[in-house]
């Protein structure tokens, strides 16, 4: 479904985002990128949804190459994508309703009665058919993020971008999120990418995991195998360890010659 | 010849100069694309009808207030000043002259950048930030199209409407204290209002600078919120300078106009 | 809000604001006593127009009759001529006078039509015979003839 071929990308000669990077996602599967904050994980995502286009290397989705798209094309192949948000990012002058129905509205001719079927189905499929006439003001964090998961899935994508579907949600509600994410990926038969940094919840549901540190992909595989895993930078991020390749310390001058101890 | 403090103040001149021009650039480019993909809120009107609600029917309550009391002012101070030279009759004159052709295209103006052209910063502002205009880019909806657009023309559309509410209060406000109160003669105030105010000259002039002060206007609300920093100082700082700049323009096209349209008449 | 809502006042925010163009333009304006009328042009000639200016008032026993559509100069005669639209449904004879007058002391200036006695009526495109225009008097001028005539008398031997 995606194809990463050798991608870079930087906004500058001296400050390269990614280097080097290789990757597939096959049809059907949760793949998640992992790496800590910086690593280039959203920089990458964005290259996939063609927000951004590499600086050499290609990127092909669904066997279209990105680079070689103009603006039409690339909205040509967004209509088949969907895309959740950090923190839902859901039109805040729009209710519920209008905004699971914004895309069907924007995208087909169909009849206002038929959006009203497909949108209830969408937020019924989270949950919250209930709650269709609220403003996204009136939600709670964990509800937004379903909403925007209902909006991001409106047109049956084939093709799902998560970006940070965890972050700052209750584990209740982390819950609920990581196994929709997983349901609506099978149920929709499509392809789903997660960048996230919550391992736990990410190991959990996902079919593979590259991992990004640097801007470059030190490690990937199966969940197992990074549970597994004995490369001390996998280590270090999947058990969430203080100190280790990863420095605790910001590189600065020695500590005793800080103090004038010397 | 020139120390070191003289040669970083000129870089400081080269590099706001340098800075303006692109902003400048950046401006006119994101005007010539609002414009070029009008197409859509033409089509679906209700997207301009809903923008219409918020620029101009909420900006409605303060524009007739104002008018009604810049009015009675005039009344007030005009009366006090004409009396000196006996010529109390040429109040409605003075007042409709002084609305139709500056106070209501400028003030209604000031008041429409300061409530409906800082709301449309900050609430674009706000929709970078939280990543709204980017979730309608994936979405394969332009934002240009589906939310600049709109605002747009619903700025240019309200603008000489709320002029022409303005001027027509503050006519009003000068009739109430001019004739009610003080009892200037009723005739002589609306005939030689008639006799002066020409329509051509001085009220579709009046309108087309209302039309140019709320392309500027909205022009500059909508750029200063889609080019703002996503952070919550970029977007409060887009809005005061939303405001500040408008106000400025306004004053400045002002005078180019009035110097253009009233040159020795 | 509710679509219905919004449309309705969005409704009554455009018909006010039309409303109050159409007010500015009938009763502040000089809208609805001129324009839409047919008219027909004649001209006069002037040897000094004073200040008057394009749209001033054409006044004919004080009623507004039309208004001043050009002012040139006349290269060969020296002269202005003034070229001024009237209403069709006033007609004047040919030997009508016009002059320059002014409303009040310092007021705007306009043309006085007054009517002769002829039978023939003037047509569009004729001229009102330069014996019979009179051209604005200008105060500077009247001052100083006025100091003129008083100098001279004081200066006569008594």
């Amino acid at each position: 479904m995606v194809e990463i071929i050798g991608v870079s990308y930087s906004y500058d000669r001296r400050r390269p985002i990614l280097t080097g990077i290789n990757m597939v996602v096959p049809r059907g599967k949760v793949v998640a990128i992992m790496g800590i904050s910086g690593s280039g994980k959203t920089t990458l995502l964005r290259l996939i949804g063609g927000v951004m286009k590499p600086t050499t290397g290609s990127v092909i989705v669904d066997g279209q190459r990105t680079n070689e798209l103009d603006r039409d094309g690339l909205y040509r192949m967004r209509r088949r994508m969907g895309m959740l948000f950090q923190f839902g990012a859901l039109f805040t002058d729009l209710s519920v309703y209008d905004n699971v129905a914004f895309q069907m509205r924007e995208h087909t001719d169909l009849p206002e009665t038929m959006i009203h079927d497909l949108v209830m189905m969408k937020l019924d499929s989270v949950g919250l058919r209930g709650a269709h006439h609220l403003m996204p003001s009136e939600l709670s964090g964990g509800m937004a993020r379903r909403v925007a998961l209902a909006r991001s899935t409106a047109l049956d994508p084939s093709l799902i971008l998560y970006d940070e579907p965890f972050t700052g949600l209750d584990p209740i509600s982390l819950g609920v999120t990581r196994n929709l994410v997983r349901k609506l990926n099978d149920a929709l038969g499509s392809t789903s990418i997660v960048v996230t940094h919550d391992v736990q919840e990410a190991l959990d549901v996902v079919d593979y995991v590259y991992y990004l540190s640097g801007g470059k992909m030190v490690a990937h595989g199966t969940p197992e195998q990074m549970r597994a895993s004995t490369d001390p930078l996998v280590r270090q991020f999947v058990w969430g360890e203080a100190d280790g390749p990863v420095a605790y310390q910001y590189p600065g001058r020695d500590f005793r010659e800080e103090l004038a101890l010397v | 010849m020139f120390n070191r403090g003289a040669i970083i103040n000129f870089r400081g001149v080269g590099h706001h100069t340098v800075d303006n021009v692109l902003r400048l650039g950046f401006a006119t480019r994101f005007l010539v694309l609002t414009i070029l993909h009008s197409g859509t809120c033409f089509r679906r009107m209700h997207l301009i009808t809903r923008e219409l609600y918020y620029t101009g029917v909420l900006s409605m309550i303060i524009i007739v207030v104002s008018g009604l009391f810049v009015g009675m002012v005039m009344g007030f101070q005009g009366y006090q000043t004409l009396k000196t030279y006996g010529s109390e009759s040429a109040l409605g004159v003075l007042v409709a002259l002084s609305l139709v052709r500056e106070l209501g295209p400028v003030v209604s103006a000031l008041l429409f950048a300061s409530r409906a052209g800082s709301a449309m910063t900050a609430e674009i502002g706000l929709m970078k930030t939280t990543e709204q205009l980017s979730a309608m880019e994936m979405m394969a909806v332009d934002p240009i199209a589906r939310v600049v657009a709109p605002r747009f023309w619903a700025g240019v559309i309200s603008m000489p409407l709320l002029a022409a509410i303005f001027s027509a209060m503050g006519v009003y406000g000068g009739y109430l204290i001019g004739v009610v109160v003080i009892g200037v003669d009723e005739g002589s105030f609306w005939a030689q209002m008639q006799s002066a105010v020409d329509f051509r000259e001085d009220i579709v002039n009046g309108v087309i600078k209302s039309v140019v002060f709320g392309i500027a206007v909205t022009w500059i609300a909508l750029f200063e919120g889609y080019d703002a920093p996503p952070t919550a100082e970029g977007v409060s700082g887009a809005t005061t300078r939303t405001v500040v700049t408008s106000s400025l323009v306004i004053l400045g096209l002002d005078f180019i106009l009035t110097a253009f349209m009233f040159r020795g008449i | 809000m509710e679509r219905s809502t919004i449309d309705l006042w969005v409704g009554l925010f455009v018909v006010a604001g039309l409303g109050a163009l159409t007010i500015l333009a009938l009763k502040v304006g000089n809208m609805g006593s001129l324009t839409g009328n047919e008219t027909y042009s004649i001209s006069a000639q002037f040897t000094d127009i004073g200040g008057l200016k394009p749209r001033a008032a054409v006044k004919s026993a004080g009623v507004v009759v039309g208004r001043v559509a050009d002012i040139s100069f006349d290269g060969d005669k020296f002269v202005a001529k003034v070229t001024m639209n009237v209403e069709k449904r006033y007609k004047f004879p040919k030997d009508s006078s016009a002059a320059i007058r002014t409303a009040g002391l310092l007021g705007e200036q306009y043309v006085g039509l007054e009517a002769g006695g002829e039978e023939a009526m003037l047509l569009s495109g004729d001229g009102i015979k330069p014996s019979l225009t009179q051209s604005a008097v200008v105060l500077e001028k009247l001052i100083s003839q006025f100091m003129y005539n008083k100098a001279a008398e004081g200066g006569s031997p008594k």
